[in-house]
């Protein structure tokens, strides 16, 4: 098994007749950091969710881990349960406690005891600094410490990768950054992550390569220096001109 | 200086308008209330118009008098505050409490002062009030129908009984908790059916009831020694293997013989009746549509075309036919698809018919439910590794189930107001059972203290229904 832990291939995607995503080639190793950015349209958020099949891709292949995404995968929740993913909104469960939040999908979908689960919980919470709001409940907490939680919850799955779709434009200013350490400590510890955003800060800091997407294709790919160094299409040019 | 202004009263001499204010609202009620319980016309003198208006008139400048904000007065500035707060308002009170000390004395008179309730025949229902002897003798005939009044000390028990086991969630001690809804969604019904199909029908098929305790008994005896671990299959597996040999390999021949001696009397459904009957009826549908209706709901939203449009078809046929046709197919059409020898209680009929009936309804407020979650939702339990079932039942249902429990709890009361339908299959529960006696030659002309009883009965479940799911909706209620 080679390291390369996302293999895109020629990936094709429509929605109706609509392209969103133009042959996409796209190979992610194991521990990379790689960061989606590109003008709103460009199909940056839909590129990673095909990633764990929230949508379905019409052409091509992705691998994931050595499964192939098809439309006949049985097993798509083993290969959910491995990539973690946060979302612009948090999505978090607001009938459940934060620490119920955690548990739930170890419990029953890991089938881990509850103790176990809530231990694990407890420990992720407290890397996001928000073990002491555990058992509050999502309404109850501010949206950095929402998405803070959100990670946490995706981190007790103990996933091989992480997703991020614009973890930080549904926040206030002051709270970006709380999020934005909460992954940079992620990153630091060796995680696969993949994360669309627009915080070039964030991009510099961590990320091995930057990819630019415009109108559904990669346009530009690129190690992050040489990416904000010398980008050499003009749209990532004119992107990043507009963005910085 | 302190001006009087009248029409425009303020904090200055508060206690000239206060008194003036108060006088004039008291004498315009005392007006009313002469009137109405003593037939006393005081302003009688004044031309017919102005002597129907004169107490509105007063009691109108009264509270306009007495509206002076920030008087200091708790109670005055409450009541400014709550009844008071303009000209409009002033006159809506006023209108309320008159109309309510006018429809009083009559009301009183009818149920309570010109009524009787003592003897046992219609000839001392002399006054202009009700008869409640009517509703008295007939006392029994409205909660039981038919059956046999030697036999009803059975329904008694069963609804004790089950009214006892249904309380039993309040006392759970915290390790029993996690238990409590699979006793009251699987465990609970099953034996409410058990005593209600088996015992209160009695007859042969009160064996079964006996082998079922006998066999719910003994295993939960040995129940005690067996392994936590393996606890779950047991329960499940054992009491029914008991309950086959007991039936049919060991004491078949046996009990077959005892019981010709010793049965309890068979009781025809079709002697049911009353309210019990109305309890049983709505009591199975209420638990059998929701299932279905979630089921349904459920299926209309699914990926696979053939549970997807059988799903839609149920709802839109159930919803386009009337119930009372849905009765008489159930009763009248519905046998003669069956086979010759095959037989189904009208009784039981019936209670598929509604719960289908009620189900389609159930199953588009619900829907309604699942629409209004964020698609976020379902990103969120795919993206922890959550299958579709995983993903409703621990995350999708609990929160729309929520959002719905004012639609469920309208569905529910409308359910149990429609049971009076079945009587077009001559299921007589308690409308029906009015209706029957309002025609008996010797009680004819009280069709009106029946209906009157039976309203009374039927908000008395209402309302208690509708109290149990605001508490539902405040129990579970939380931020979003």
């Amino acid at each position: 098994m080679s390291d390369k832990i996302i293999q895109i291939t020629e990936m094709n995607k429509w929605f109706g007749d609509f392209q969103v995503l133009k042959n996409i080639n796209l190979e992610v190793e194991k521990n990379k950091k790689i960061v989606v950015c590109g003008p709103s349209g460009s199909g940056k958020s839909t590129l990673i969710r095909c990633i764990n099949r929230l949508e379905e891709h019409q052409e091509g292949s992705i691998i994931v881990d050595g499964n192939e995404l098809t439309a006949d995968t049985k097993d798509i929740e083993k290969i959910r349960a491995e990539v973690g993913m946060v979302f612009q909104q948090f999505n978090l469960f607001p009938h459940l406690s934060i620490l119920d939040n955690c548990t739930l999908a170890p419990i029953w979908v890991k089938k881990m005891p509850k103790k176990d689960a809530e231990d694990l919980a407890i420990q992720h919470l407290e890397k996001v600094q928000i073990a002491d709001q555990a058992h509050k409940y999502p309404g109850q907490l501010s949206g950095g410490q929402q998405q803070r939680c959100a990670i946490a919850r995706a981190l007790c799955m103990e996933p091989k990768i992480m997703l991020f779709d614009e973890p930080t434009s549904a926040l206030d200013p002051e709270m970006i950054k709380e999020v934005l350490d909460a992954m940079v400590n992620l990153a630091k510890a060796g995680m696969t992550m993949i994360v669309v955003t627009h915080e070039m800060g964030f991009a510099k800091e961590v990320a091995d390569e930057v990819i630019f997407m415009d109108e559904g294709m990669i346009v530009e790919k690129a190690d992050t220096k040489e990416f904000f160094a010398n980008p050499k299409s003009d749209r990532t040019k004119l992107f990043l001109s507009q963005i910085l | 200086m302190n001006k009087l202004n009248f029409l425009q009263p303020d904090k200055n001499n508060l206690n000239t308008y206060l008194y003036t204010g108060t006088i004039l609202v008291a004498l315009s009620i005392f007006i009313v209330f002469l009137n109405s319980f003593f037939k006393k016309d005081l302003i009688s003198f004044l031309p017919g118009t102005l002597s129907f208006f004169l107490p509105l008139i007063l009691g109108f400048i009264g509270l306009h008098l007495i509206r002076i904000e920030y008087s200091g007065l708790k109670f005055l500035d409450s009541v400014n505050k709550h009844i008071n707060t303009n000209n409009f308002n002033a006159f809506l009170s006023l209108l309320i409490v008159f109309v309510v000390i006018k429809s009083l004395p009559p009301l009183l008179s009818w149920f309570i002062l010109d009524a009787n309730i003592a003897g046992d025949s219609k000839d001392v229902c002399t006054g202009t009030g009700a008869c409640w002897t009517y509703i008295k003798i007939w006392f029994n005939r409205f909660m039981y129908g038919m059956y046999p009044n030697a036999e009803q000390w059975r329904i008694n028990l069963s609804f004790i009984a089950l009214a006892f086991l249904g309380t039993i969630g309040f006392f759970a001690t915290e390790k029993f908790k996690k238990y409590l809804t699979l006793y009251y969604v699987v465990i609970y019904p099953v034996i409410a059916f058990f005593f209600i199909f088996f015992f209160i029908s009695g007859g042969p098929i009160f064996f079964d009831f006996s082998y079922g305790i006998i066999a719910a008994v003994i295993s939960i005896i040995i129940g005690f020694f067996i392994p936590s671990k393996f606890k779950m299959y047991y329960f499940i597996i054992v009491p029914i293997t008991l309950y086959i040999l007991l039936k049919y390999v060991f004491f078949y021949e046996e009990l077959i013989e005892l019981g010709k001696l010793e049965a309890l009397e068979w009781v025809e459904t079709g002697a049911w009746g009353g309210l019990s009957l109305t309890f049983i009826v709505s009591f199975f549908c209420l638990i059998f549509c929701f299932p279905i209706g979630l089921f349904l709901s459920l299926g209309r939203r699914s990926d696979f075309p053939i549970i997807k449009y059988f799903s839609i078809g149920m709802i839109e046929f159930w919803r386009g036919v009337p119930l009372i046709t849905v009765l008489f197919m159930s009763s009248v059409m519905f046998p003669m698809f069956l086979p010759e020898d095959m037989f189904i209680d009208k009784l039981v009929r019936v209670i598929i018919a509604i719960s289908l009936f009620e189900a389609a309804y159930v199953a588009e407020v619900i829907r309604g439910g699942l629409q209004a979650l964020p698609r976020g939702q379902y990103d969120a339990a795919k993206s922890l590794g959550m299958g579709y079932w995983k993903m409703h039942i621990l995350v999708i249902l609990p929160q729309a189930l929520k959002l719905v429990i004012p639609g469920i709890a309208n569905t529910f009361l409308a359910l149990v107001k429609d049971t009076p339908l079945i009587f077009v299959v001559g299921l007589l529960e308690i409308v029906g059972m009015l209706n029957l006696a309002k025609t008996n030659p010797e009680w004819l002309g009280f069709a009106m203290e029946g209906y009157v009883f039976a309203s009374v009965l039927f908000f008395i479940i209402c309302y208690a229904m509708s109290k149990y799911s605001y508490n539902l909706e405040q129990k579970y209620k939380t931020e979003r």
